[in-house]
């Protein structure tokens, strides 16, 4: 098994992940719209062991003091450690004094939202938005490709020119076209339909164009004249018989869809054609930290970045060796 | 070789006429237009009624698109709704602007993507392959949104670039250089990465062909086998991507410059749309698709020097 350390690598990441985002609810100490007026960008607290005179005691933190407004610059009130406590009122931890000293492990945003909590909700929406895209991208792709490759003729012809040519658009652009027919001001639950059918558009010619290459060279096989002249429907023929055939390769494309979909939802949602601000996602995160002050000073509010990365880099790190290809 | 050209000259025009028709359309179809964004929802039905008759938005969109059609095949692109200028003139600056980018990040991309992709393709399993492997996975992991957004914190923190903006007033070219470099190392990094990617692939399978063995065999320096003669078969993958490599471009340069601001397409696309400044609109995606027939035009004819079979 020498050699697999990457993949193995890369498998870990996306579990704990997809983990990480079910178990929301459970692991964000605060919900994702919870403010604490007093902490606006304070840093994040750490969770510490040993008190300041050296005595080991149960995990503990420090309470943030402000020491300028203006500046919104903190120190830690070392005088006043707060114990943690674990498995209270459905959370898995949190601190015993939510008021003055919540716990925050990757600081607050500019409103005082826990950007930790924010980033675990922000996963369940901006991942959900990028695998229902994605899915749907299969779907409409294997249908599509399936029919052109099974049926052939003009038919196949004038769908590989119209794949051919919705390849060569600027995939952002075009989703930003779809999204600003559309009014700006919308549910979240709609913002999300609009754009994974948005996604599943535009990504889909990819598959299409793949799966009819593998349905036409199958469907000259053996086999699929076997199930033929055994009386199986055309339908039946190339969903039971020739698709499955196109697996493995609708397996890779959607492992690249995906965080295609994950960068593409962030930056529609930080130039403001995304989800409203105030329902956490990874992109109006983002948003956030879109005034250059901010990034330097606060640089806890690139976590989403930083977790968009971790995604991309462990599905890269899971598929090492297949074809590679950016957003 | 002649006629495979024309076909893809007519293709590129077509690409051109398309993208712009299907913007504009896209645009006028929209619920809500320039005049209900701009006066707000006080405004009687009069003065909308008034200032859409301004405008010619109150004829029926066939009219208003015939029109702009007729007026585009003489170049004239219209004014924008919002501040009356000239589309062509704006557009001439934003596309300056953003090509200068592209191009530089593309060139960029393509001197370290490919020696590094010749050399990783051909020297298997040392270390520095392992590096070179190791940091474009990373970097293929980075799209241009979070290169930007990462570069612009480094510039931030450090004070080594200016973190926004084209040029400081009254600098000169120098100054010009120093604002780019944040923007095209953003765009640059993970394309060069994907070239790498690529190259590496295409050369390590060339490598193992009858023919390179042949050449092997007959004396020729190694370095000459591997730079001249199995890099010419190699450089198919990578140049027929190059077509879709502008779109990515393109894709990629939106999240730069809204990040980096610099003025741009991208920028000047997206203000655009939320105004719903239809003519501005057309003539951004016209402008963009002129960018993607000459990269697709560029790719077709990078492939038929490399691959003589793709001339038919």
């Amino acid at each position: 098994m020498k050699g697999r350390t990457p993949q193995r690598i890369g498998a870990g990441v996306l579990v704990v992940t997809a983990l990480a985002a079910l178990l929301a609810p459970v692991l964000a100490p605060h919900a994702g719209n919870q403010r604490f007026t007093g902490l606006l960008n304070a840093p994040p607290t750490f969770i510490y062991m040993w008190d300041a005179a050296g005595a080991w005691r149960r995990p503990f933190v420090y309470p943030w003091k402000r020491i300028s407004q203006l500046e919104q610059q903190y120190e830690e009130d070392s005088s006043r450690p707060v114990p943690l406590i674990w498995f209270t009122s459905g959370q898995l931890v949190q601190s015993s004094d939510e008021e003055r000293a919540p716990l925050l492990l990757l600081g607050a945003d500019s409103f005082g939202r826990d950007v930790f909590s924010r980033l675990l909700y922000g996963a369940r929406l901006s991942l959900a938005l990028a695998l229902v895209g994605a899915l749907g991208a299969t779907l409409i792709g294997a249908f599509l490709g399936g029919v052109a490759g099974y049926v052939g003729g003009a038919m196949d012809d004038v769908m590989m020119r119209v794949s051919d040519f919705v390849l060569v658009l600027p995939a952002m652009y075009v989703a930003l076209m779809l999204r600003s027919m559309l009014p700006l001001a919308l549910e979240p639950r709609t913002v999300f339909t609009i754009l994974a059918i948005i996604f599943a558009v535009i990504g889909s010619p990819f598959i299409t164009r793949g799966v009819r290459a593998i349905v036409r060279t199958e469907r000259a096989l053996d086999y699929a004249a076997a199930a033929a002249s055994l009386g199986a429907s055309h339908a039946r023929v190339l969903v039971r018989h020739l698709l499955p055939a196109a697996r493995g390769f609708l397996f890779v494309e959607i492992t690249m869809l995906v965080p295609a979909f994950i960068v593409a939802e962030a930056t529609l949602s930080y130039v403001g054609l995304g989800f409203p601000d105030t329902i956490a996602s990874w992109g109006t995160m983002l948003q956030d930290a879109s005034s250059i002050s901010a990034f330097a000073d606060f640089p806890w509010l690139l976590s989403p970045a930083a977790a968009m990365f971790l995604i991309v880099w462990s599905l890269n790190l899971t598929l090492q060796g297949r074809y590679e290809r950016p957003m | 070789m002649i006629s495979y050209l024309c076909r893809r000259l007519l293709f590129a025009v077509f690409l051109v006429f398309a993208v712009s028709s299907a913007s504009l359309l896209i645009v006028e179809l929209a619920p809500g237009d320039y005049v209900t964004g701009s006066l707000g929802l006080q405004a009687t039905p009069e003065e909308v009624a008034a200032l859409r008759a301004r405008y010619g938005l109150d004829r029926p969109i066939a009219t208003q698109y015939f029109d702009w059609l007729s007026r585009a095949a003489r170049f004239d692109f219209g004014r924008s709704l919002a501040n009356g200028r000239p589309v062509a003139e704006l557009i001439s600056d934003a596309a300056v602007n953003t090509a200068t980018l592209a191009v530089t990040a593309l060139l960029l991309a393509t001197l370290i993507g490919l020696p590094l992709g010749v050399f990783s393709g051909t020297h298997r399993g040392g270390v520095l392959t392992g590096t070179i492997r190791a940091s474009s996975v990373f970097l293929l992991s980075m799209p241009p949104l979070l290169t930007s957004l990462f570069l612009v914190f480094l510039a931030a923190r450090t004070g080594w670039f200016p973190i926004g903006g084209m040029n400081a007033i009254g600098r000169g070219f120098f100054d010009r250089l120093h604002h780019m470099v944040v923007p095209v190392l953003a765009l640059a990094l993970p394309l060069s990465a994907l070239f790498e990617r690529l190259q590496a692939q295409a050369t390590s399978e060339v490598v193992t062909q009858p023919f390179v063995l042949a050449t092997f065999a007959r004396g020729v320096p190694r370095s000459r086998v591997i730079w001249r003669d199995a890099l010419k078969v190699a450089l198919k993958p990578v140049a027929s991507i190059y077509g879709l490599v502008v779109g990515t471009l393109l894709s990629g340069s939106f999240a730069v410059e809204v990040i980096t601001t610099w003025p741009g397409l991208g920028s000047l696309m997206l203000n655009a749309l939320r105004a719903r400044d239809v003519y501005l609109v057309a003539g951004c995606a016209a402008a963009g698709s002129i960018f993607l027939a000459a990269g697709t035009l560029a790719s077709d004819v990078a492939l038929a020097y490399v691959d003589p079979r793709a001339r038919e």
